[in-house]
């Protein structure tokens, strides 16, 4: 059965069976690889366009690609606040932007590392040791009075280290926030 | 040959016919190019002058405008024109000089990030590091600023970089990879849209500033004569369709008729060709259009669906759209052409009972509105019109019925005070076989009125008649309606004595007080020959009306 005003039927449209598009809200995290020419001022440029329209960046990373002509840049920011579709769209007018995809999470290998610097004296080393290993984080350095832990995975699991952690005395932590690759043989 | 002769080279490869601009420091050489180079160039007298005439250079002959400035403060000069160009969409080329190369960084004398501080108000900007790369910056500058949506873009070029030697061979081969608009129009979601108009009870279409910049009107007119479609058009699209027209509701928005609003409040399908859904336009988001579903054809895809959501999104050129979609709506069967005969009826209606009107003075005094209809009959309606900002700006929209494209230019979405003299200088360049009148304000053409000189010296026979009340007219409108009449800071007096000052810039001076003589003064004042300014004197506290309060939805429009 032919639906009324599909494209090829001869049936005009009913206005009612129309949906609009776009500007949705997801409420959910996204993430945007951004794939964009390696030249000054690009992440300058970016960085602009999401100040001037009121976006909120969570987390932002650049780094070097396969091909030295081009950089990535994975950020991360909350669809509950912003419509990706909007977000996109003006990504994509810059210039010197090749190719932006929303990663669907289940599609996608993301990473983060993290850098926990705890206070610990006496047995509380021994413990906070203990947890770096049930999360198989790495002592990278050990002083009398601290530990500094390195920790790699996805966002949930560096948050629960820190849940851990924290009591104990969270001296300092760094964050590189996310990096992420889509599954599979395909380009990301 | 010099970077310079290179980049003169280029813009005649580009077409270029004219420049505007200013001298300086950073840019002595490319102003030495000049004297040899086969461009005219056109000295005007404050950088912003010379943006301004380059928008207006690009609206009345759908070219490139170019504006030259030197670094610092000649570039920051600028930035007002290019933020107007990118709101407005004007194809122009910003060519601004920058400190030598050593210099960059160090604060150096008339130094500053000309890139940095215009980033977030260009469609795309080059900065030059290697003499090598100037050709190749402005031809792909070039092609930014006119293809897609059109837009402004800055190449800046330090002193020393500008003085190498290079070769230069004309650059054919753009390589730009992140940037390939959209210009066809997916057929699919044209055929939905074909369709769907077709089917509504009461159609009206929303058309913008993209169909005068896709060069549509004609496109436009054989769609909206498809059927017997209603237009409007915003601000910036009034000429896309023209104002005689049976099928003509109008301007929409703020100021715009009671019929083109109270239609698009009670329409079941809205059709938006090269318009966005500007606040001007909406009135209230929430409560616009309630009962409408959108078809939205724009070239930025960023536009659709970012103030309203689209239920037909198509992404492209206008004139590549409307010449599709009025093929498939002609190739339609069984569309009911009586289907939007109630739809007339009741836009008729409206138009009987809320014609566009004022009440006319009973003695000589000169009505603003007055004022734009003696305009209208002095030029046989026949003239380029620029205009600034503000109550003139509005009533020049509303009763100057402009019915070609290019004929209306001025500044909509940035609402830059000071547009219009500039903008008339650079439209008579680009058209000098054209009557050009500059609608001005008392409180705007001060802002640049320092091109009377450029008018004087190049004989560029712009036409200015300032309605002059005396007051920051349209500031002063809202301190009436919306801060108890608190006047504050918008009364300016009757200064300056504009024929006097029109004089000292070598222009001739005129002022009319009269309105029983004022068709044939204003035909005298078109007569003359170089450029005129005329002290209109009108009525002093006159609201535009009819208006949409900020923030109200436009069925409540008052006045």
């Amino acid at each position: 059965m032919a639906i009324m005003g599909e494209p090829g039927t001869k049936d005009l449209l009913s206005l009612d069976e129309l949906e609009a598009a776009g500007n949705a809200h997801s409420g959910r995290k996204h993430i945007l690889s951004i794939l964009v020419e390696n030249k000054a001022g690009v992440l300058t440029r970016i960085a602009g366009l999401f100040a001037r329209r009121g976006f909120n960046i969570d987390t932002l990373t650049v780094g070097p690609t396969e091909d030295e002509q081009y950089s990535r840049i994975t950020l991360t920011f909350d669809g509950a606040m912003h419509s990706v579709d909007q977000v996109t769209k003006q990504l994509h007018k810059l210039i010197n932007v090749l190719k932006i995809r929303d990663l669907e999470p289940a599609d996608t290998v993301a990473r983060e590392l993290a850098l926990f610097k705890v206070a610990v004296e006496g047995p509380q080393r021994a413990e906070v040791m203990q947890i770096s290993e049930i999360f198989r984080g790495k002592v990278v350095d050990v002083t009398r009075r601290s530990v500094i832990v390195e920790v790699t995975g996805t966002t949930d699991k560096i948050e629960a280290f820190e849940r851990m952690v924290r009591p104990f005395g969270l001296i300092e932590m760094m964050r590189t926030g996310e990096i992420a690759i889509s599954r599979g043989r395909g380009e990301t | 040959m010099r970077a310079v002769d290179a980049i003169m080279e280029c813009l005649k490869a580009e077409g270029v016919e004219v420049v505007f601009g200013l001298p300086g420091g950073a840019n002595l050489p490319t102003y030495d190019a000049f004297v040899d180079g086969g461009i005219r160039h056109v000295l005007v007298r404050h950088e912003a002058g010379g943006g301004h005439a380059a928008e207006g250079y690009a609206k009345a002959t759908g070219k490139v405008g170019v504006a030259f400035a030197t670094s610092g403060p000649g570039a920051t000069n600028v930035v007002t024109p290019i933020v107007d160009a990118m709101m407005d969409s004007v194809p122009t080329v910003f060519i601004t000089g920058q400190v030598r190369t050593d210099l960059i960084g160090t604060d150096g004398f008339q130094e500053t990030d000309t890139l940095g501080i215009t980033m977030p108000v260009v469609k795309h900007s080059f900065q030059i590091r290697s003499p090598l790369e100037i050709p190749r910056a402005i031809h792909e500058a070039f092609h930014i600023a006119r293809s897609g949506r059109p837009g402004p873009v800055v190449v800046d070029i330090p002193q020393d970089l500008s003085r190498a030697e290079i070769e230069y061979a004309p650059i054919t081969d753009l390589h730009l990879p992140g940037y390939q608009p959209t210009i066809e129009g997916n057929s699919k979601q044209i055929r939905q849209a074909a369709k769907a108009m077709a089917s509504a009870r009461r159609p009206v279409i929303y058309a913008g500033g993209g169909v005068v910049n896709a060069n549509a009107s004609h496109e436009l007119v054989e769609f909206a004569t498809s059927d017997r479609f209603p237009v409007t058009c915003t601000l910036m699209g009034l000429g896309a369709f023209p104002a005689p027209h049976p099928q003509w509701l109008g301007m929409l928005g703020m100021h715009g008729t009671r019929t083109a609003n109270y239609a698009m409040d009670e329409a079941d399908l809205i059709c938006c060709i090269g318009a966005r859904f500007d606040d001007r336009i909406t009135g209230k988001l929430s409560e616009f259009a309630p009962h409408a579903k959108f078809i939205h054809i724009d070239v930025d895809p960023a536009e659709i669906s970012k103030n309203i959501p689209a239920h037909i999104p198509i992404v492209g050129d206008c004139r590549h759209v409307l010449k599709k979609l009025v093929k498939e709506y002609r190739g339609l069967e069984g569309v009911d052409p009586g289907r939007t005969d109630e739809w007339w009826q009741k836009i008729r209606g409206w138009q009987e009972k809320h014609p566009l009107g004022y009440t006319d003075s009973t003695d000589a005094e000169i009505k603003p509105q007055f004022m734009v209809q003696a305009l209208y009959e002095a030029t046989g309606g026949d003239a380029i019109v620029t205009s600034d900002v503000g109550q003139h700006q509005m009533w020049a929209a509303q009763y100057y019925h402009f019915n070609q494209p290019r004929r209306w230019i001025n500044s909509g979405g940035l609402g830059t005070m000071g547009f219009g003299l500039p903008a008339a200088l650079g439209a008579q360049v680009g058209c000098p076989d054209q009557t050009v009148v500059c609608i001005a304000g008392d409180g705007s053409i001060q802002m640049n009125i320092q091109e009377l000189a450029t008018c004087a010296q190049d004989k560029i026979p712009v036409k200015v008649f300032i309605m002059n009340n005396g007051y920051l007219g349209m500031v002063r409108q809202w301190q009436e309606l919306f801060w108890e009449k608190r006047y504050s800071h918008v009364d300016m007096g009757s200064f300056p004595d504009f024929v006097k000052l029109a004089e000292a810039y070598g222009a001739t001076g005129m002022r009319f007080t009269d309105k029983a003589t004022l068709v044939d003064d204003m035909k005298a004042a078109l007569a003359i020959e170089g450029p005129v300014v005329v002290d209109v004197r009108v009525t002093r506290e006159e609201n535009t009306y009819p208006m949409i309060a900020p923030g109200q939805p436009a069925r409540d429009m008052v006045g």
